[in-house]
């Protein structure tokens, strides 16, 4: 079976700097890639581009086997994505948000109540503006959870959130059906629930390998080691 | 020697010849005298600076179509010099006005809305120079020109459509015969000069957009990491 | 469903969520309304107590009041969407760009066009004016000059909003581009105050039209490419 996402070559420049080069990478069908890597080593760039929301500059891109310049729309039918920012409206409260998104996704009748209780948002009325940064990440991932994409990409879904929200968070992500992308900082948490990590350094790809070895290449990369 | 070098001395010297006869070999104008030579200088500029916008925005289509850098060099390239010719033409506009009307500018529909294309074009300039990243400063200022070039037809037909102090299009039909060959020579000098000035600014402009993306400059592949515990 | 109603669905969807979202923050539209009052207010201060001169251009100065409140109502519709990622969060719905455009661009004419009837009545006090002609017709002009703004208005707004510390260029690119549009307005709206002895108030609005019919596709395949880059 092809792989799900195939990139080859693949860079990004942003002015006069280059915000990852050289990056040769495939995730096969259901697989759970942990990425990891300094603030600035181009995770988030690169999960945006795999998300088909930043061309790269240069190289190749394969999402389902399609070109995301010529099939972007059936690409994005497949795809989820846990951003940064929350991808919702401040000035709505968290059910106005889901419910909205619950129309646009084209998702049938959206079960809000439901969502909102497994992420645990349920008593909440207010406009999102006013939500910590903790109750902003729970509700981009009920937003996430409103639709089953096959692809799902997480930008540092454990950020912000104490213990209890990384664990409950840990749960969800290691439920979620298909494949899954992951940035995060919290090495040994997420890749607790990963099969392969990528270790990403000034915009490259400078490790491979398995989960397992998460946290000893995350500590060689700190200590100047290999 | 380039083809727009060539261009470029091919234009000035059919301004030369254009301009010297009209100053010196064509009659003057009935109604305005001598004041109205300015009409070899001004009527070109006016015509080759809507070819020139014209140019722009086949440019800008062709920058979305082909998302190559040649084609978004030509767009500045042709807004720039379009800039220039129509900051002339509106200079040379009020030196005409000043003893012809007896103001320096007056609130006549042609001249208002050339001046609004100029900032139009302007603004477009200003904006492209604010944008760093080079895929999106394409499709912004390829976007920018081909909505502002609707403005264009608009000032062409502005003497037609609103009651207008300045007069008609000229055209074979409306000048006379011996003012026909100087004001060719100097539209097509004006044209060849033009020309000249958008390849040279190309050049510059697509030398450094090259430099930008240069697959040269990519940083070198890192050194991977070995970690410990993993087999060799 | 259709591809066809699947589209309408996400346009009318679009357009409902913005309309909702204004809704909510319903005293930002109250600081709008009073934004262009203000405006009025200073044109009136500007010309002085001379009637004739107001009378005779209160078109002209209704068109620019409500010129100035869209750079701001403009710019802020388009901020909601890039300040939270939620623009992102479209695309990936997914929603093709040029429904986006159509809902937000339809919301914005809304907007624009409600301003604009709120701030007749001001108008009509400030300049001493009455509608000399139909009253309907003066709602369609108002409605025409609405979309007419909103259409390249959200474009730009678009393209500016991503471009850090430009806040001048949205009307810098906006205003001369809209300049034939605004004339339109302005003549047709000042016949119906004034009175139309000369019958040319069918010519300005079909140039009205024209502009909408022209601005409004153009515009939309236009977004597609800068919001796609």
């Amino acid at each position: 079976m092809s792989p799900i996402v195939q990139a080859r070559g693949l860079c990004r420049r942003f002015g006069q700097r280059w915000a990852y080069a050289h990056i040769d990478l495939e995730v096969a069908e259901g697989e759970r890639v942990l990425l990891i890597g300094a603030n600035g080593s181009g995770k988030t760039t690169l999960l945006r581009s795999i998300a088909t929301l930043l061309q790269p500059s240069l190289g190749q891109l394969s999402l389902f086997g399609m070109d995301p310049k010529t099939h972007c729309i059936d690409i994005r039918q497949k795809i989820g994505l846990l951003s940064h920012m929350t991808g919702l409206y401040e000035d709505l409260s968290a059910a106005d948000n889901l419910t909205v998104f619950g129309r646009l996704t084209g998702s049938g009748r959206v079960d809000v109540r439901e969502v909102l209780e497994r992420v645990g948002l349920i008593d909440r009325r207010d406009p999102i503006g006013g939500y910590s940064a903790g109750m902003r990440r729970r509700l981009s991932l009920a937003h996430l959870l409103l639709r089953t994409p096959q692809l799902t990409l997480l930008d540092e879904p454990f950020a912000s959130l104490d213990p209890e929200g990384v664990a409950a968070v840990g749960k969800i992500i290691s439920q979620m059906p298909g494949t899954v992308i992951m940035a995060s900082h919290q090495v040994q948490q997420a890749a607790a629930i990963s099969n392969r990590t990528v270790l990403m350094e000034s915009g490259q790809i400078r490790w491979m390998g398995p989960a397992t070895n998460a946290w000893s290449a995350w500590r060689s990369s700190q200590v100047g080691e290999g | 020697m380039k083809w727009f070098h060539i261009s470029a001395v091919m234009g000035v010297s059919l301004l030369c010849i254009g301009h010297g006869l009209g100053l010196f070999v064509a009659p003057p104008e009935a109604m305005m005298g001598d004041v109205g030579r300015i009409l070899y200088v001004h009527v070109p500029t006016a015509w080759v600076a809507l070819v020139v916008y014209l140019i722009s925005f086949g440019a800008a289509v062709g920058s979305l179509w082909f998302g190559r850098l040649t084609w978004d060099a030509t767009v500045r390239a042709s807004v720039e010099v379009g800039v220039v010719l129509t900051a002339l033409l509106v200079f040379q506009g009020s030196v005409w006005a000043r003893p012809t009307w007896g103001v320096w500018w007056a609130w006549d529909p042609r001249l208002t809305t050339t001046a609004i294309m100029m900032i139009t074009y302007v603004a477009i300039l200003i904006m492209r120079n604010a944008i760093q990243d080079s895929p999106r400063r394409l499709v912004i200022t390829a976007v920018a020109t081909i909505v502002a070039f609707v403005d264009v037809p608009i000032v062409y037909f502005s003497v037609k459509w609103w009651k207008s102090l300045h007069q008609d299009h000229s055209s074979p039909d409306t000048v006379s015969d011996p003012m026909i060959l100087p004001l060719r020579l100097a539209a097509i000098g004006m044209l060849l000069l033009a020309l000249g000035l958008i390849g040279a600014r190309r050049k510059t402009e697509l030398d450094r957009l090259n430099q930008e993306v240069d697959p040269a400059s990519l940083p070198e592949p890192i050194e991977a990491l070995s970690v410990p515990g993993e087999s060799e | 469903m259709s591809p066809l109603t699947q589209s309408a669905h996400q346009v009318l969807s679009i357009l409902k969520k913005d309309l909702l979202i204004e809704w909510r923050a319903r005293t930002r539209v109250l600081s709008l309304l009073c934004f262009t009052a203000i405006i009025l207010l200073l044109f009136s201060f500007a010309v002085g107590p001379d009637t004739a001169t107001l009378r005779r251009h209160c078109g002209g100065y209704l068109w620019l009041s409500l010129l100035f409140c869209s750079t701001a109502m403009l710019s802020r519709s388009l901020r909601i969407e890039e300040e939270s990622g939620a623009m992102d969060s479209l695309l990936l719905a997914p929603i093709s760009p040029i429904w986006i455009f159509l809902g937000k661009a339809t919301a914005n004419a809304i907007e624009l066009f409600i301003i604009g009837l709120m701030t007749l009545p001001i108008c009509f006090a400030l300049c001493d004016v009455a509608i000399a002609d139909s009253a309907w017709r003066l709602l369609v002009i108002i409605a025409l000059g609405s979309a007419g703004l909103a259409a390249p208005g959200t474009l730009f707004a678009t393209i500016t909003e991503r471009i850090q510390g430009q806040v001048l260029l949205m009307p810098l690119l906006l205003f001369p581009l809209v300049v034939p549009m605004l004339l339109a307005a302005v003549k047709s709206t000042s016949l119906i105050l004034t009175g139309d002895l000369m019958d040319e108030g069918g010519d300005w609005l079909t140039l009205l039209v024209f502009f909408n019919a022209m601005y409004w596709p153009l515009c939309g395949v236009l977004f597609e490419r800068v919001v796609e880059v």
